[in-house]
């Protein structure tokens, strides 16, 4: 049976994962290779890094990132944050990321879609939506406006229409924040999960509001999510993935264990 | 070990080519000599894209050198659209004949309630007397990113549920193929591809 999969993030910046700290190590808490290692060896069923500053001049230490981090991880690997060209992404791939996840510069040119998928395949091309709900629109949940420049600036689309339109591109997975609930701790948006994974037959991944395992369970089951972004949910008395799993399991959730 | 890794130009091999090296093998992209091919020990097809990309191994004679070494007892492992070419073909691209070493087609899952693509882990019901799983234990799970499927035979080596019984993994002899990606399915997928690097002929 197919398994809801549980997502690390890492937030990194100039090549060390970024304060706000999600998931402190004892040794080294801010080695991107080293935490990435961690959450597969107890149980996250895929990772990703995104670069949270992806300025020009970090794009080298990005590479290297990447490069270290992939070097001894064997569970599926994607890396966001400043990827504008195919040749950018090439260049991720190249340094070991299985899938490249975009975002600003899909939005800003959405041919950029179809250019990655024709040359490394759907399955490597997620693309990441930050939407928050427009209380003046007829639905305010499938009509959420779309933001880039990670959340400060609105795009001019809206969720449900952006998400197809990056289906038919070529996207193989949305990844979906939802900007009302991200940072609250109260729950994902199981309301705006569910439009867009009814709306499009890629996976969609949630992401914004963990706060316990309930809000898992609830996303699985009423927000149609294929899977889940885990971030702050470790510093809440989880300690990792596969105790997050655990508690899933028994609540009747599908997933991947032993792990 | 020389393995021959076949780029046909279809995505991405970092993944393969480091978990081949993980492993102590000593894999060497190819892309066009068939010389590669010919003496190589071992010969991994990766493969994540479309089956349409596989016409460039008939177009550089890729083609003609596997299937003289596959004659001549050479392991053989196909992943994902990998796979898929040892069949007749795929409904993918139906112009584009694939190796035929089994005569079957593959095609799309069909239309559901279910997401298409296939992605995530999933569980792997192992046939008995499978050498390239051997090991792998009920349940186990590997990851899998794919819309198309070989339908299950007797030669089918593990089966995988979702909308229907599909072939996860094929084996006849010392020519092998997974449709989930081992390089990317943790210690499961290593010991698979362990198997692969250790198997010798009967």
């Amino acid at each position: 049976m197919i398994t809801k999969r549980i997502i690390a993030c890492l937030d990194v910046h100039g090549g060390r994962v970024m304060k706000g700290v999600q998931f402190v190590d004892l040794i080294d808490a801010g080695d991107p290779a080293a935490l990435a290692a961690r959450h597969a060896r107890e149980g996250a069923d895929e990772i990703v890094l995104l670069d949270i500053t992806a300025t020009h001049e970090g794009r080298q230490t990005l590479l290297d990132t990447v490069r270290r981090t992939a070097r001894e991880l064997f569970v599926p690997f994607a890396v966001g944050g400043g990827i504008r060209s195919a040749d950018d992404a090439a260049q991720v791939f190249e340094a070991g990321a299985d899938k490249v996840s975009i975002n600003s510069a899909a939005l800003a040119n959405p041919l950029l879609i179809d250019a990655i998928g024709r040359s490394f395949g759907a399955q490597a091309v997620v693309v990441a939506i930050d939407a928050r709900r427009d209380p003046q629109a007829l639905d305010p949940v499938r009509d959420a406006q779309v933001f880039v420049q990670g959340g400060r600036k609105l795009a001019g689309r809206r969720v449900v229409e952006w998400a197809r339109e990056a289906e038919a591109r070529g996207a193989g997975e949305i990844l979906l924040t939802s900007m009302d609930s991200d940072g609250t701790r109260a729950g994902f948006d199981c309301d705006l999960t569910a439009a867009v994974s009814e709306s499009v037959s890629i996976p969609v991944i949630a992401s914004g509001g963990a706060g316990t395992v309930d809000h898992f369970v609830d996303v699985f089951g009423r927000g149609r999510a294929d899977a889940a972004l885990a971030a702050s949910i470790f510093h809440f008395g989880i300690s990792s993935a596969r105790s997050l799993k655990e508690e899933l399991a028994r609540a009747g959730v599908s997933v991947r264990l032993p792990c | 070990m020389r393995v021959a890794v076949i780029d046909y130009k279809a995505g991405n091999l970092t993944s393969v080519l480091k978990a081949l090296r993980h492993l102590g093998a000593d894999p060497e992209v190819t892309d066009a000599d068939r010389a590669h091919v010919e003496n190589a020990e071992r010969i991994v097809l990766p493969g994540v894209g479309h089956f349409q990309a596989t016409r460039r191994l008939d177009a550089t004679g890729l083609t003609t050198a596997i299937r003289s070494a596959i004659v001549r007892g050479v392991p053989f492992l196909g992943i994902c659209v990998g796979m898929q070419w040892l069949y007749a073909g795929s409904s993918e691209a139906p112009q584009q004949h694939g190796l035929g070493h089994f005569p079957e087609a593959c095609a799309r899952f069909p239309e559901s309630h279910e997401k298409v693509p296939h992605v995530g882990w999933n569980s792997l019901d192992v046939r008995p007397g499978s050498r390239l799983l051997a090991g792998v234990e009920p349940g186990e799970f590997v990851y899998f990113t794919h819309s198309y499927k070989a339908p299950v035979t007797a030669e089918t080596a593990a089966i995988t549920h979702y909308i229907e019984p599909f072939a996860a993994a094929v084996e006849h002899g010392n020519v092998m193929g997974v449709q989930f990606h081992p390089e990317k399915s943790g210690a499961t997928g290593l010991a698979i591809l362990r198997n692969f690097l250790v198997w010798e002929g009967s």
